[in-house]
């Protein structure tokens, strides 16, 4: 196992420098430019890892992120970790630390194996058909299920990295920097465009870099040496940008696209300190130019899976890049001219070619008359049949393939080797065109779907155009861009191409065995191992669309979509079916092209900066005086000020009876604030309330209810009218900016003859609430000037006044109950003047409280709280609070909903208020409530919505919505818990105080 | 995500922009004078076509204005942008 594998390397790789890194915790090396999978490839290792389901050994398959086989857990158990990498695409640096998935206890010696020798009995959709009975057991067998088709570890800590997100706009973007792209981008960028060139690879020149046989050459010169100079000079325009280690992600209509941008994962992880690892790039383009090459195909043959079997264009690359030879004893398996080209790699190397198969009778090329005079044997209309070697092969079977290419005749002719390059002709990388909304066609010649009907305004060039060929890539570019860029001038004549390959092909889907289908092992998709024998069970069984087959094979679902076999399983069926190969279609092929880690898509939207944080001008006050916090909407509330060793439980109770024994002060100044001016200002709330504001004089408050025009409740609050023509709208916290955007909404669309303006003034204004008994003594010291008495200033109106030289609105208006003042300041004088209500109520026992003993104060009154005991399906009718409902106002938003014929039923669920039999058992918010409990099922009559224990009743109380609940008072129910059923009685929503008298007591 | 040409202030990114639904459904002046069925049908019955819809859109986090668009529901193209109480300039 310790063999070098290395030969005369080519620019890539630096051979002075060498790197150490870790694999399943044995030490090896490889050389800086290496790919992970090119230096364990050097190191003769192929198996990196165990199949999806039958835990089959497996290799490396490809070079490029199409990979399926290699995917592998970056840094082990380290808050880095990461699964799924392709190791194809990892470049090595020192130290580099990585482990094979999906297995245990190790790739050598793997317990789910057995799952292979059990496979007979493994088909398509075998768990979905096993497991579903009985129904209860799956919690059971997931356990098991999930633990041995696991793929790869998440990290189990906070991700030590920095990402982040960039906006650019450019002129043109060219994805992909093959040769078209490169070609491409001088176009655009010397004819003055701004334009922005990324590859995903760390390199430029695609495949075209490293072509650098004798029998390849543009205009004499050899072509890798063509390119070089292309790029050269492309490096020194000033107006293009290039991008390498960049992956386009997704291609969204619009030419908006998102791409992931490598910075620091190729470097020693001592070096990636405070730098930014991966940007997630948006990028808006005015035109898009896709050269995004194309991926070698596979053939699909019996145990077609084995390590040491790669993609032919795989062995050509790691030969010609990376100096590596990916075996002694090559066989190469084709049905088209490229795998010769592989064959010329490794022959100039002194690699040795055992044999071609070929799929083809005939063959013509320059290149193979090549291979033939250096002793190759190649097998004209041959297939392979068979492979051998368990964790690495070692030697396969060949047949001749009958005319028609259905079956296989003859005998069988075993040969040896160590590796297997397989070609099965090419696909144009077409994902990125399709995801913006582009149409293929299918092109019957090669067997490929290529371009057809552009969505945007974008242009496909190069092979994944279907232009394979170098002299159709150098001319169509050329053409094509020109027209699509509108140039007329380039630096670019005419092409004069050498090549030694052709065009020819056969395609056979899926390749004839002499054995019976239902005994192979002919895999379509390596990740999820996903068999030809699947795909054809799942037409027997029924199904027909692709998409269907593709959810029951689970065809194309792993990490790699399917990037290799997608083709293969829409030949198999479409020849299976009997219908032609472009009808199916192809599946969607959606984003991401290659997987983006969370940390990109998130960027720096992480820990406090997760979301916005909104704080109101007195929260340091809060801070300092060990508030806890509750989050509203973006908000920040004080939620309760616990004092010494108090919980919350105890600190609320505290803080709700000193509210009503004393005084108690509230922060409100994260209630919507909306500023309502003009001459029809009071039709306008008319309209938008449910009750009547017409005659609400200057100086005065009003409770409103807003509706949704289905007449379910929207919003509440108090809104005072400050002048003839204008009023302040108080709406919930987190209604704000909703409801201002509904009222905006009817203004402008529905009554634009109404002269009203709208402005939010949330922000602006500090809000103070103090009540409870001493409430008045601590206004009158704080705001002396001003007559508190309760004929001047009865409970809902309003006062402008101030404090010294600080302007301020005062409302008489209560949530609580109690006697109680709102002073609002301007936002800056908010801690101030709060300090000073703090200051003169010293002596009254003056005691802040949050949210959490505002709501248990409005629950003892029995008022609501939009959110929490309505949803989206609760009347004002249902809410027993009819009383607001004006019967004279010909119309408001959401009248004429009241009395559809579902919204006066008498069952609808109505809010009611809850006395447990044992006044010391609190109820859980969002308990079923129930009468019956022997009827099966039981019928579920509501739900708990507010619950608390009273301090000032010395009882628990609750609020429900109850069906029919109206009509229950004094009915016993039953709220049945998980250990116990609790007795309720249902009561009078209002628990204290029903008469109102509090709103003027004083002590 | 796509561009949208805010008729007042010009093209911005759809997130931008909040959509609001299918245009050119007036509320109806006198709601008390409908059967329910009719009601209903203004409340709750919506198209939802594939090909050009005309909708509305809010310019949240710009102008705050509404506005109507014309939008192929199958490519996501813009074919119109006009203003409030205009009629759509295509079909």
């Amino acid at each position: 196992m310790s063999k070098n594998l290395r030969f005369k390397s080519s620019k890539q790789v630096d051979e002075t420098y060498r790197i150490s890194f870790k694999f399943n915790n044995k030490t090896y090396y490889g050389y800086k430019g290496d790919t992970l999978a090119s230096a364990l490839l050097a190191n003769d290792v192929h198996l990196v890892g165990r199949s999806f389901k039958y835990h089959r050994p497996r290799g490396i398959m490809t070079a490029g992120s199409e990979e399926p086989n290699a995917i592998i857990q970056l840094h082990d158990n380290t808050s880095r970790t990461e699964p799924n990498v392709r190791a194809t695409e990892v470049e090595i640096y020192e130290g580099l630390v990585a482990s094979s998935q999906n297995c245990w206890p190790s790739v050598n010696f793997d317990i789910g194996g057995i799952n292979n020798i059990l496979s007979p009995v493994l088909p398509a959709g075998f768990y979905y058909k096993t497991f579903m009975w009985p129904k209860s057991f799956w919690e059971k067998y997931e356990y098991f299920i999930r633990k041995s088709a696991g793929l790869g570890k998440s990290p189990k800590e906070a991700d030590p990295d920095i990402y982040e997100h960039k906006y650019i706009h450019c002129d043109v973007l060219i994805i992909g920097a093959g040769i078209s792209g490169i070609m491409a981008a001088k176009l655009a960028a010397k004819n003055g465009l701004k334009t922005l060139l990324v590859d995903e690879k760390s390199f430029l020149g695609g495949s075209t870099i490293y072509d650098n046989s004798e029998f390849s050459k543009i205009n004499n010169q050899i072509t890798s040496s063509w390119l070089e100079k292309e790029i050269n000079e492309i490096s020194k325009l000033e107006n293009l940008e290039i991008k390498t280690r960049t992956s386009i992600a997704a291609f969204h209509g619009y030419n908006f696209l998102l791409a992931r941008e490598n910075l620091t994962d190729h470097l020693p992880i001592n070096q990636r300190e405070n730098k930014i690892r991966q940007r997630l790039l948006k990028i808006r383009a005015k035109k898009v130019i896709s050269a995004t090459g194309a991926i070698e195909r596979p053939l699909i043959f019996d145990n077609n899976d084995r390590p040491g079997i790669l993609l032919s264009s795989a062995i050509k690359k790691y030969i010609d890049l990376y100096g590596v030879a990916c075996g002694e004893n090559n066989i190469l398996f084709t049905n088209n001219d490229t795998a010769y080209e592989t064959a010329m790699s490794l022959v100039q190397r002194g690699i040795k070619v055992n044999a071609i198969i070929d799929n083809r009778e005939e063959i013509n090329s320059k290149l193979s008359y090549e291979i033939a005079k250096n002793n190759i044997k190649i097998f004209k209309g041959f297939t392979v049949v068979d492979t051998y070697g368990y964790k690495r092969i070692n030697g396969l079977a060949i047949m001749e393939l009958s005319k028609d290419g259905q079956k296989v005749i003859g005998k069988k002719i075993k040969l040896s080797c160590d590796s297997l390059g397989v070609s099965g002709g090419w696909t144009p990388a077409v994902h990125l065109f399709t995801q913006s909304g582009g149409k293929l066609k299918f092109r019957e010649d090669d067997q490929v779907f290529i371009p057809h009907k552009y969505p945007s305004d974008q242009l496909s060039i190069g092979s994944c155009n279907g232009d394979l060929s170098l002299e159709e890539i150098t001319t169509n570019t050329v053409l094509s861009v020109k027209k699509f860029l509108n140039i007329n001038n380039t630096d670019y004549k005419t092409f004069e191409i050498t090549t030694g390959i052709n065009k020819s092909k056969r395609n056979i889907w899926l390749l004839p065995s002499d054995k019976i289908l239902g005994k192979t092992k002919s895999f379509v998709d390596y990740q999820n191992d996903a068999t030809a024998k699947d795909i054809k069970l799942a037409l027997r069984e029924g199904f027909r669309s692709i998409e269907h087959v593709k959810r029951y094979t689970t065809t194309g679902m792993g990490t790699d979509q399917g990037k290799l076999g997608n083709m293969h399983a829409l030949g198999i069926i479409s020849e299976t079916a009997g219908t032609k190969m472009g009808e199916h279609g192809t599946t969607t092929f959606r984003p991401p092209y290659t997987p983006l880690t969370f940390g990109t898509i998130v960027g720096r939207n992480v820990g406090k900066f997760f979301d916005i944080i909104r704080r109101t001008p007195i929260h340091d006050w809060h801070v300092a005086n060990n508030a806890k916090f509750e989050n509203v909407g973006q908000w920040k509330r004080a939620w309760y000020y616990p004092k010494a060793n108090e919980n919350m439980h105890q600190a609320v109770q505290r803080e709700s009876k000193a509210a009503r024994d004393c005084a108690g002060i509230l922060d409100a100044s994260t209630l919507g604030k909306i500023d309502i001016q003009g001459t029809d200002a009071s039709e306008f709330l008319n309209r938008v309330y449910t009750n009547a504001w017409s005659k609400l004089a200057i100086g005065k408050c009003r409770y409103g209810l807003m509706l949704n025009e289905d007449g379910m409740v929207y919003d509440d609050g108090v809104t005072t009218r400050i002048g003839e023509n204008r009023y302040i709208m108080t709406t919930t916290t987190g209604g704000a900016a909703n409801v201002l955007g509904k009222l905006e909404d009817y203004l402008q669309t529905e009554w634009p003859e109404l002269d009203v303006y709208l402005s939010s003034v949330t922000d602006h204004y500090a809000t103070i609430s103090v009540c409870g008994p001493h409430s008045k003594k601590i206004v009158s010291k704080v705001i002396p000037d001003l007559d508190f008495s309760d004929e001047k200033f009865p409970h809902m109106s309003f006062k402008n006044t101030k404090i010294g030289q600080i302007k301020c609105r005062v409302m008489r208006i209560s949530f609580t109950g109690e006697q109680s003042y709102e002073i609002n300041v301007q936002s800056n004088f908010g801690k101030s003047v709060w300090e000073k209500c703090m200051e003169a109520g010293k002596d009254f026992n003056i005691t802040p409280y949050g949210t959490e003993t505002m709501h248990l104060l409005r629950a003892e009154k029995g008022f609501i709280i939009v959110g929490q005991d309505t949803d989206a399906t609760m009347t004002p009718i249902d809410l027993q609070m009819d009383w607001i409902v004006s019967k004279k106002k010909y119309d408001f938003i959401g009248k004429r909903s009241l009395y559809r014929s579902d919204t006066i039923k008498d069952d609808r669920k109505q809010l009611v208020g809850l006395l447990t039999e044992n006044p010391k058992e609190v109820l859980e918010e969002g308990a079923q409530i129930v009468a019956d409990i022997k009827k099966s099922p039981i019928e579920m009559l509501g739900h708990v919505t507010s619950s608390y224990y009273s301090p000032n009743l010395n009882k628990s109380i609750a609020l429900g919505v109850v069906k029919g609940g109206k009509k229950m008072l004094g009915q016993k129910l039953i709220i049945p818990m998980e250990n116990k059923n609790i007795n309720v009685t249902v009561a009078d929503p209002v628990f204290l105080d029903k008469e109102g008298e509090r709103l003027n007591a004083e002590l | 995500m796509f561009l949208i040409n805010c008729p007042f202030c010009g093209e911005r990114e759809q997130s931008e922009f909040k959509a609001g639904g299918e245009a050119h459904i007036e509320r109806p002046k006198q709601p008390t004078e409908l059967s329910d069925d009719e009601w209903a049908e203004f409340l709750f019955m919506r198209k939802n076509i594939k090909g050009v819809q005309f909708e509305r859109w809010n310019h949240a986090h710009g102008c705050r204005k509404w506005f109507n668009i014309a939008r192929d529901t199958s490519n996501d193209q813009i074919k119109a942008v006009y203003k409030m109480g205009q009629k759509p300039p295509v079909k």
